[in-house]
C-alpha cells in the first residue's frame, strides 16, 4: 500500500514542476513586457477544498517595493534550510531562473534593476482580484488571515485598525489569528472582535487570572463534502516582544499540549482536514509540526518568509506566504475520508502592474485613505539609495532611522527595533509621510532618550541575540536583531549567550565601547508603560525634511560570524 | 500596614461522587510587597504579604501553605481535594497585618 | 526593543533586580547552601518529584510553576537567584486529593527554580526547572 506521505511527496514533486517552470516562463514573458494576469492566476483546480492564505499584511493597502532579506540566518538545525536560504542559494534550491519574476519577488538580487522591470507588488485591490479569481474556480474557498493585519500604516494607526477591519471584512475573511493586533490594546481588540463576521482564533491565548482560554481555539467548516478544522495560534511571545501592559490580562505561549488536545478534539468531532492558522514563525511551526500529531497543514506567519512550494514535515505541509501583500497562497487539497491525499499549491506573486485592481476594493481603499490623503502624500525629501529593512541586521531604512534619532535627539547611540515589517523605497523615490509611517507606525512609538552604560548596552544586545539565535526554535521570541546607530560590533551567532557580541566600538570616537561609561542613547518602541518622547515618525520626518536628500550606504560596521 | 480589599475567589465544583478528587482554584488580590521595592522617593516599601493559606473541608485539612515574599502578587493557588461526603470547604488567607480573608464553598456529594 | 529606564523600574517595582547575563558559577553553590538549610544538611536525592515551569517567562513578576510529588509530606519552592529566594511551602493534609500544587512566583532573572519535597520517611528529594527571563521587546 502506498503511504500517505508518499502521496504528499508525489504531490510535492508535481508542484515543484509547476511552480518554478512557470516562474521561469514569467521571467521571459516579462522581458517581452507580457507578464499577464492570466499567467499569474493560471491554476488547474484540484481536489475538493481550497485554502487561500494571506498573512502579515501590516496594513499595506497600496502596491509597494519590498526587498527580501540578504541575511536571514537560521539557528541550530534550521541553518542552511528553507526559509533561511537567501539570494542565489534560494534560487538554486528551488530551481528558479535568475532575473525571473519569481527571483525578483523572492530574493534581494539586483533588486533595483529587476524592480524597474517588474514593478511594485501587492495592493489590496489586486489581492481582491486574486481572491475573486480563486473563488470563481471554487466559490467556497476558505480565506484565512494569519494576522499582523490591523497594524503598520498611518491610516491603521489613526483609525485604531478600523480601516483594515473594514477592508478585510469586504474581502471576505473566514478566520484570522493575531499578534500586533494586541498593540491596539486588549479592549480595542475585544471591541473589534465582537463585531467581526468571522472567527478570531487563538488556542494559545489565556487570561492571567484563572489561566482560562479567552478566544475561540478553532472553527469548523463544511467544504467540498469534508469537515475542515481551522485552529488558530497567535504569536506565542506577544507579551515579551510587545508591551504587555497593553493587554495585561492576557497570557500567550506556545501551549503545545493544548494544540495537541485541540487537534484531538476536532478529529473527535469528525474533522477530515486539520489546518493550523499560525503566527508562530516558521521555525517554531516546523518544530511544532514534528511534535504535534495530526496536523495536515500549517499556514505559517510572523517571520515573513515566502516559499514557492510547501515544506513537508512528516505528513504536515508548511505553507509560507510572505508579507506586506506581496503574495497570496492558493492551496487546493484532495480530502477524502479523514485524510489529505494530495495537494496543488501556488504562491501567487501579486505583481501590481500585471494584475488589474478590483474596482470595488479600490474604491473602498480610497475611501479609507481619503481622510488622511494630504498627510499621506506629503513629500519630506528624496532618497538616492535603496531603503529597506528586512534582514537579521541593520538595513538602510534602519540606519536612516538611527541617524535621525542620534541627530534629532542629540544622542551618541541609537537603538531601533528589529521588526520585520516596513516596505522599501527605490533610489530616486520621494520619501513621503506615508513611507515614514510604513516603517514606524505603532501605538508605542515614543522616541526615548536616556543614559545606558556600555555594559547595559552589551547586556541588552546579548539578550536580544539569544532571542534570535537560540538553537531551539521554541526559545526564539520576536523580531530580528536590534538595529544600532553609532555602534560597531561583531556577532558570533553560534556562541552561547554572553559570548556572542564582541568588539563593540563607539563609531564617533573610534574607541571601544566603555563598559563603565554612561552613553546617551535614543531609541523607540520601548515596551515600557509611560515611556516619554516625541513620536518616532515625527523625529524621522523632521530629519528627512532638513536633509532634503538622503543616501544610505549598506551597513559595514556589523561583522557577522557563523560557526 | 494598609488594609487590603483581597476579594478572595474560589472555584470549586458544586457536586462530586463519594471519595472523588476535585480540583480547587483560588485567587486573592494582594500586592505581596516583598520588602525590597523602593517607592518613588527611594524609600523601601516594607514587607506586606499574605504569609499563610489554609484550606479545610468539614474541618479536616486539605492543604496548608507557608508563603514567602517570592510568591507573585495576587496569589493564585491550585490543588486537589478528596471529598468523602457533602460539606463545606473553608479557605483562609492570613495577611501580615493580622487580617484573615475567608471564603467558603459547599459541595454536594451523591 | 525593550531597553529603557522604565524596564528597570518595572521589574524593580516587584523588588527585583534585572540581571541580563547568565548566573555566575557561584550561584549553584548558593543554591546548595539554601537547600542544606531546609534539609538540616542532608543531601536530597532523586524521586517522584516533578516541577513544571515555562521555558521562557512572559512576565518575571508572575511565572506559573507546578510541583507534584506522590508520597510527599510537604513541598518547598525556591527561586535561588531572587533577593528573597523562598517562595512557599505546601503541607498536604489528610484530605489532599493529590500531592500537587500550582501557583505563580516572582523571578528576578534567568535561573533554575528548585522544588524540594520532604517525604513521609523524612528524606528529601529535589528537582529543578530552568526558566529564562528576558528583556524581550523586539516586536517582529
Amino acid at each position: 500500500m502506498i503511504s500517505r506521505r508518499h502521496f504528499l511527496q508525489a504531490s510535492l514533486a508535481a508542484s515543484a514542476l509547476l511552480g518554478p517552470a512557470a516562474s521561469g516562463q514569467w521571467g521571459r514573458l516579462a522581458a517581452q513586457q507580457r507578464l499577464s494576469q492570466g499567467d499569474l492566476l493560471d491554476f488547474d483546480t484540484f481536489g475538493n477544498v481550497t485554502l487561500i492564505h494571506l498573512t502579515d499584511l501590516h496594513a499595506q493597502t497600496q502596491p509597494i517595493w519590498f526587498r527580501e532579506a540578504s541575511v536571514k540566518l537560521g539557528a541550530g538545525d534550521a541553518r542552511g534550510q528553507p526559509p533561511h536560504l537567501v539570494g542565489a542559494d534560494f534560487l538554486d534550491h528551488y530551481g528558479l531562473e535568475q532575473t525571473s519574476a519569481m527571483a525578483h519577488a523572492l530574493t534581494h538580487l539586483e533588486f533595483e534593476a529587476l524592480g524597474r522591470a517588474y514593478g511594485r507588488m501587492g495592493g489590496l485591490d489586486r489581492i481582491a482580484t486574486v481572491v475573486n479569481a480563486i473563488r470563481a474556480d471554487r466559490a467556497d474557498a476558505l480565506l484565512l488571515d494569519g494576522g499582523d493585519t490591523w497594524h503598520g500604516s498611518l491610516p491603521a494607526l489613526r483609525t485604531k485598525g478600523q480601516d483594515m477591519v473594514n477592508l478585510m471584512n469586504a474581502l471576505g475573511v473566514d478566520a484570522m489569528t493575531s499578534h500586533w493586533e494586541f498593540t491596539l490594546g486588549a479592549d480595542r481588540v475585544d471591541r473589534i472582535v465582537s463585531g467581526l463576521p468571522f472567527a478570531f482564533l487563538g488556542q494559545n491565548i489565556f487570561d492571567t487570572d484563572w489561566n482560562e482560554p479567552v478566544y475561540e481555539p478553532y472553527e469548523l467548516f463544511e467544504r467540498g463534502g469534508a469537515l475542515v478544522a481551522v485552529i488558530g495560534q497567535a504569536f506565542p511571545y506577544t507579551p515579551i516582544a510587545n508591551p504587555a501592559w497593553m493587554f495585561p490580562e492576557l497570557s500567550f505561549g506556545i501551549r503545545e499540549e493544548r494544540m495537541q488536545a485541540m487537534v484531538n478534539e476536532v478529529r473527535a468531532h469528525g474533522a477530515d482536514l486539520v489546518v493550523v492558522l499560525s503566527h508562530n514563525g516558521f521555525d517554531v511551526d516546523r518544530q511544532m509540526a514534528a511534535r504535534v500529531e495530526g496536523i495536515d497543514v500549517i499556514l505559517t506567519g510572523h517571520t515573513h518568509d515566502a516559499l514557492p512550494e510547501p515544506l513537508l514535515v512528516g505528513q504536515t505541509l508548511l505553507i509560507a506566504s510572505g508579507s506586506n501583500g506581496k503574495f497570496v497562497t492558493r492551496l487546493d487539497l484532495d480530502v477524502q475520508g479523514g485524510q489529505m491525499l494530495g495537494f496543488r499549491h501556488r504562491l501567487i506573486p501579486v505583481f501590481a502592474d500585471a494584475i488589474d485592481p478590483d474596482p470595488e476594493m479600490a474604491a473602498l481603499v480610497a475611501a479609507e485613505r481619503a481622510p488622511f490623503a494630504d498627510e499621506l502624500a506629503e513629500v519630506l525629501g528624496h532618497t538616492d539609495s535603496l531603503l529597506y529593512r528586512r534582514g537579521n541586521f541593520n538595513g538602510t531604512w534602519d540606519d536612516l532611522i538611527c541617524t535621525a534619532l542620534m541627530e534629532e535627539r542629540d544622542a551618541e547611540i541609537a537603538l531601533s527595533p528589529g521588526v520585520r515589517w516596513g516596505p522599501s523605497l527605490m533610489p530616486g523615490d520621494p520619501i513621503t509621510r506615508e513611507d515614514v509611517f510604513n516603517v514606524t507606525a505603532m501605538t508605542y512609538g515614543a522616541a526615548y532618550r536616556r543614559e545606558m552604560t556600555g555594559a547595559e548596552i552589551h547586556g541588552a544586545m546579548e539578550d536580544i541575540a539569544e532571542n534570535l539565535f537560540h538553537p531551539d526554535p521554541y526559545f526564539q521570541q520576536g523580531g530580528d536583531m536590534v538595529r544600532v546607530g553609532g555602534l560597531g560590533y561583531r556577532i558570533a551567532v553560534d556562541k552561547p549567550m554572553g559570548e556572542r557580541i564582541t568588539g563593540l566600538s563607539h563609531l564617533a570616537s573610534g574607541e571601544p565601547l566603555d563598559m563603565d561609561r554612561a552613553y546617551t542613547v535614543a531609541g523607540w518602541a520601548s515596551v515600557t508603560e509611560g515611556t516619554e518622547g516625541p513620536q518616532i515618525w515625527d523625529v524621522v520626518s523632521d530629519f528627512i525634511r532638513k536633509a532634503g536628500r538622503v543616501s544610505v550606504p549598506e551597513n559595514e560596521t556589523i561583522e557577522v560570524v557563523t560557526g | 500596614m494598609d488594609t487590603i480589599d483581597a476579594r478572595p475567589r474560589v472555584r470549586v465544583p458544586r457536586t462530586a461522587s463519594p471519595g472523588e478528587v476535585v480540583q480547587i482554584r483560588t485567587l486573592a488580590n494582594h500586592p505581596m510587597e516583598n520588602g525590597e521595592r523602593l517607592d518613588a522617593d527611594g524609600n523601601r516599601v516594607p514587607r506586606h504579604i499574605i504569609h499563610r493559606f489554609v484550606c479545610t473541608f468539614n474541618d479536616e485539612t486539605v492543604i496548608e501553605m507557608d508563603i514567602e515574599p517570592s510568591l507573585a502578587a495576587n496569589p493564585f493557588i491550585e490543588f486537589e481535594a478528596e471529598v468523602p461526603e457533602s460539606g463545606t470547604f473553608h479557605f483562609a488567607w492570613h495577611d501580615d497585618n493580622g487580617d484573615v480573608y475567608e471564603a467558603t464553598a459547599d459541595i454536594e456529594v451523591a | 526593543m525593550k531597553i529603557s529606564r522604565r524596564r528597570i523600574l518595572a521589574v524593580g517595582s516587584a523588588g527585583l533586580v534585572v540581571t541580563l547575563l547568565p548566573l555566575p558559577a557561584s550561584a549553584a553553590t548558593e543554591a546548595d547552601e539554601l537547600i542544606a538549610r531546609f534539609t538540616d544538611g542532608a543531601t536530597p536525592g532523586e524521586g517522584p518529584l516533578t516541577i513544571t515551569a515555562p521555558q521562557i517567562a512572559e512576565n518575571g513578576n508572575a511565572v506559573g510553576v507546578e510541583v507534584e510529588c506522590p508520597g510527599a509530606k510537604s513541598i518547598r519552592i525556591l527561586a535561588p537567584a531572587n533577593p528573597n529566594p523562598e517562595v512557599c511551602t505546601v503541607h498536604f493534609g489528610p484530605l489532599a486529593g493529590s500531592h500537587r500544587l500550582s501557583t505563580r512566583i516572582r523571578m528576578a532573572e534567568t535561573m533554575d527554580v528548585i522544588a524540594l519535597a520532604e517525604m513521609e520517611d523524612g528524606s528529601f528529594v529535589q528537582a529543578s526547572a530552568r526558566v529564562r527571563v528576558t528583556i524581550g521587546g523586539c516586536g517582529g
